[in-house]
């Protein structure tokens, strides 16, 4: 993984074995805890399996013998960015896409602002089913109708007013105050890209960048 | 009924069959598939049942509904055996004098035959209609020979021999071999090796295993797996049961979409008849081995025919794909090893165990053996269901087969595989057809659809048309196919609607880019085709519409203008009367259009005698 030799259990997924090892890849609709799903993509790799290169979601990738992964390269973070400026178009007020966004270099967005509350990513669904055991809401509609509700959207008689969704909620808990124009990004996190990634098409730091590679540009 | 028990018993009632059957005797075949049917040709089947019973005859002569014959523009289609004098476009008042004449007395009915537009010459037999000509016709021989709901006709031209073949003198490993030396590849649209899926599925551990076979057929335009499955339903469970037999499975099923009932029923009623006859049920062919099919019907989703999605569908879940990273073959309905194949790609084991891997594999080019099944519609002559080897020139298809371009107009673009696929320019026409080829190209296979398009259609529209569909039918799980699209869409609305800026182009490119690497599955993944395809090839057809404002096909209606030639226009006033908007005005002699009320419909070009009415 990243040119280095990695072990791992059979059938962990590559995002477990990164995480292991300290290499940080984004996710939004991932938690250990549950059941992976692999709907939000930001968790995608590259990875030759000595056939060819591909780029799956390292949430579900079972490890294999022998394959090389590259978690960063130029194809997959461009990708990231891009997946990150879809979900702002989508949910601007969010701080941790904000924060994600940010720490990516995104500045602008591009596409027509819109101001939902929810980025489809399933965690409240799979937390209320598999960790307080109650299933009472759910995906419903399909593509641009797709929603978390309850079934026939009627009052859940099993929902126990836990608040799990809302805990593990990435988007909503955390209302960013920072957005100053439709489109435009605070960008108060530090922006960071660091020179190791254009030379090596991937960056080379095991550990979350701390940034002290990075010189600064003048906004 | 009995069971036909041994591979004797098939000949024999295969023989005595045709012994009963005279070829000689005249047979009118009235093709009552889907296209035809909606032409009215079961009133023209029954009038023919009720005029020959009128007639007396010692020995009535028969009459057959079949399926597809394949040549849709043509419908309602009749061929008289034993001569195959091929009548088009036959009525209802037509039907007593073909009866009189054709039928009792042998004489040719001239204005219901086929005429050649290039040499003007009438043409009298089928295998002679240059739409036919052309083609070769394997998997879809038997259709619009054969009357689907009677599992007799199939067993007299030659059916579950090579079911009684396999199961009697093979092994699972060389049916295996065969499928795989044949080179046959998955014709649902991607492709795949079938005989590797089948190794891998039959290698698989689990001692329950299922195969399916795919009908859901979800792309506009495609009709290939319809037809198969109205015409000869019986080829598609010879083959599954074949498949079934080598890998190891005991139950099958079949998903076709709710919206073909008519191959509901006829994949019902021969799954009933190969019940009656033994070819499902248990020990088929007294080798031990037990197998049944059953039929799900789909809910009306495209991303269904997706064959994770399918499985998950099956499973009485929301129809969506899941990662393949653990593929269907290993774990698939109900966590069990399942073999996936479109239903062209069953019908085609019966023919290759029939003549063997090497004939199936002399057809076609290195990589794509075999043939390939079109649905050619759009703006051609002829628009139908083509077969044709792998390789065939592009050109071919649609100029010699297709018949050229509708009122000689100019080709401008051919598009394949259904929404997942690109458009093809002119010069590429001389492309050779084939699974790599298309890909090289900007566009797909698919599942057989091709789209001709002439120099009235405008490429930003075609592709506004694909994402507006793929938008709808994304199940919307993962944020690059759900948002994206969406997205794209937006733009290329825009461009359409003179709202477009020039860094849209760009921003498209890399939209559709990002899409094709991250999306989940095999929709998100290929939406993106038309796009990219029309950009590469139709780049300034785009840029016109985001920098002049302009559609220079005529299409998208916020940039076009109607507009009433002076010189041509005699004021006869019958535009006027038909424009919904009341947007015609009389002056004088001469009628104005007021651009402010036009909603560019097009009534009154139609309506206009004079061609005073133009697009700018």
């Amino acid at each position: 993984m990243n040119g280095a030799k990695v072990q791992a259990e059979e059938g962990s997924t590559l995002l477990e074995v990164a995480r292991f090892y300290g290499i940080n890849i984004p996710t939004l609709c991932y938690h250990d805890e549950l059941t992976p799903y692999g709907a939000c993509r930001l968790c995608m790799v590259e990875v030759d399996d000595g056939r060819r290169t591909r780029l799956v979601a390292s949430c579900l990738y079972p490890v294999k013998e022998g394959i090389k992964v590259k978690t960063h390269t130029e194809r997959v973070m461009k990708g990231r960015k891009l997946i990150l400026e879809l979900l702002i178009a989508r949910c601007p007020n969010s701080k941790t896409l904000q924060d994600l966004a940010s720490k990516m270099g995104l500045e602008k967005v591009r596409f027509k602002m819109e101001n939902k509350d929810c980025i489809l990513c399933g965690l409240c669904v799979r937390m209320c089913a598999e960790q307080m055991g109650s299933g009472a809401i759910g995906f419903v509609g399909r593509g641009q109708k797709r929603e978390v509700a309850t079934p026939f959207r009627t009052a859940s008689e099993i929902c126990r007013n836990c608040g799990a969704c809302m805990y593990i909620c990435p988007v909503v808990e955390l209302q960013c105050r920072g957005v100053k124009s439709p489109g435009e990004l605070c960008n108060s996190c530090l922006v960071i890209t660091p020179q190791c990634s254009e030379k090596y098409d991937q960056v080379m730091c095991t550990l979350d960048s701390c940034g002290a590679c990075v010189e600064k540009e003048e906004k | 009924m009995k069971k036909i028990r041994t591979p004797q018993e098939l000949d024999a009632l295969q023989n005595s069959l045709l012994q009963r059957r005279d070829s000689n005797k005249p047979c009118v075949r009235v093709c009552i598939g889907t296209g035809c049917r909606a032409r009215g040709s079961v009133v023209v089947a029954e009038a023919f049942k009720n005029e020959i019973k009128k007639q007396n005859l010692e020995i009535p002569i028969d009459t057959k509904q079949t399926g597809c014959h394949g040549f849709c523009e043509r419908g309602p289609v009749v061929v008289i055996g034993p001569r195959e004098i091929f009548y088009q476009r036959v009525k209802l008042r037509d039907v007593p004098e073909i009866v009189s004449k054709t039928l009792l007395n042998g004489e040719v009915v001239d204005h219901l035959l086929y005429v050649d537009p290039t040499t003007g010459q009438k043409v009298l037999y089928e295998h002679e209609v240059p739409f036919y000509e052309k083609q070769r016709r394997q998997i879809l021989a038997n259709n619009g020979r054969i009357d689907p709901a009677n599992i007799l006709d199939y067993i007299a031209v030659g059916g579950y021999q090579a079911l009684a073949k396999a199961i009697t003198t093979m092994s699972c490993d060389e049916i295996i071999g065969t499928v795989e030396k044949s080179g046959l590849r998955g014709l649902g649209g991607a492709g795949f090796p079938t005989g590797r899926k089948w190794r891998l599925c039959h290698k698989a551990t689990g001692d329950v295993k299922f195969v399916i076979g795919n009908g859901d057929e979800g792309d506009p335009g495609a009709f290939s797996d319809r037809s198969l499955m109205e015409a000869n339903p019986h080829s598609i469970l010879e083959g599954m049961i074949i498949g079934a037999y080598a890998i190891g499975a005991n139950q099958g099923y079949l998903y076709v979409r709710a919206e073909y009932p008519l191959a509901l029923k006829h994949l019902q009623i021969a799954i009933d008849q190969a019940r009656e006859y033994g070819f499902l049920g248990n020990n088929i062919f007294s080798s031990g081995f037990d197998f049944d099919i059953k039929i799900n019907q789909g809910g009306g989703a495209f991303v269904c025919g997706e064959s994770s999605a399918l499985v998950t569908s099956m499973e009485g879940k929301v129809g969506e794909p899941r990662a393949k990273y653990i593929h269907t073959v290993e774990r698939g309905l109900w966590n069990k090893p399942t073999n996936l194949n479109n239903v062209k790609t069953w019908a085609s084991v019966p023919l290759i165990i029939n003549n063997g891997a090497d004939w199936y594999a002399k057809i076609g080019t290195e990589k794509s053996k075999g043939t390939a099944i079109f649905s050619l519609v759009g703006k051609v002559n002829n628009t139908g269901l083509v077969e044709v080897p792998m390789g065939t020139q592009l050109k071919e298809i649609i100029y010699d087969i297709g018949g050229g371009i509708l009122e000689g107009k100019k080709f401008k673009a051919v598009q394949t595989g259904g929404p997942s696929g690109g458009c093809i320019p002119e010069k590429l026409l001389d492309l050779s057809v084939d699974f790599e080829r298309l890909t090289e190209a900007g566009s797909m296979m698919g599942s057989g659809g091709m789209i001709v398009m002439d120099e009235d259609t405008c490429m930003v529209d075609v592709a506004r048309y694909f994402l507006d569909f793929l938008q709808y039918e994304s199940c919307g799980k993962c944020v690059p196919c759900r948002e994206g699209i969406k997205r794209m869409l937006e733009i290329v609305t825009n461009i359409a609607a003179g709202r477009g800026k020039k860094e849209d182009l760009d921003l498209l490119q890399e939209l559709a880019e990002t899409i094709k690497d991250f999306s989940l599955c095999g929709l998100g993944k290929t939406a993106p085709n038309t796009v990219l395809s029309t950009l590469r090839y139709f780049i300034e057809e785009y840029e016109v519409h985001v920098r002049d404002k302009k559609c220079p096909a005529g299409i998208c209606k916020d940039l076009i203008e109607y507009f009433i030639l002076e010189d041509k226009c005699t004021g006869c006033g019958a535009c006027l009367k038909l424009c919904p908007q009341q947007a015609i005005d009389a002056y004088g002699l001469t009628h104005t259009i007021d651009p402010t009320k036009c909603i560019r419909c097009g009534i009154c070009r139609d309506a206009c005698s004079f061609e005073a009415i133009i697009v700018k």
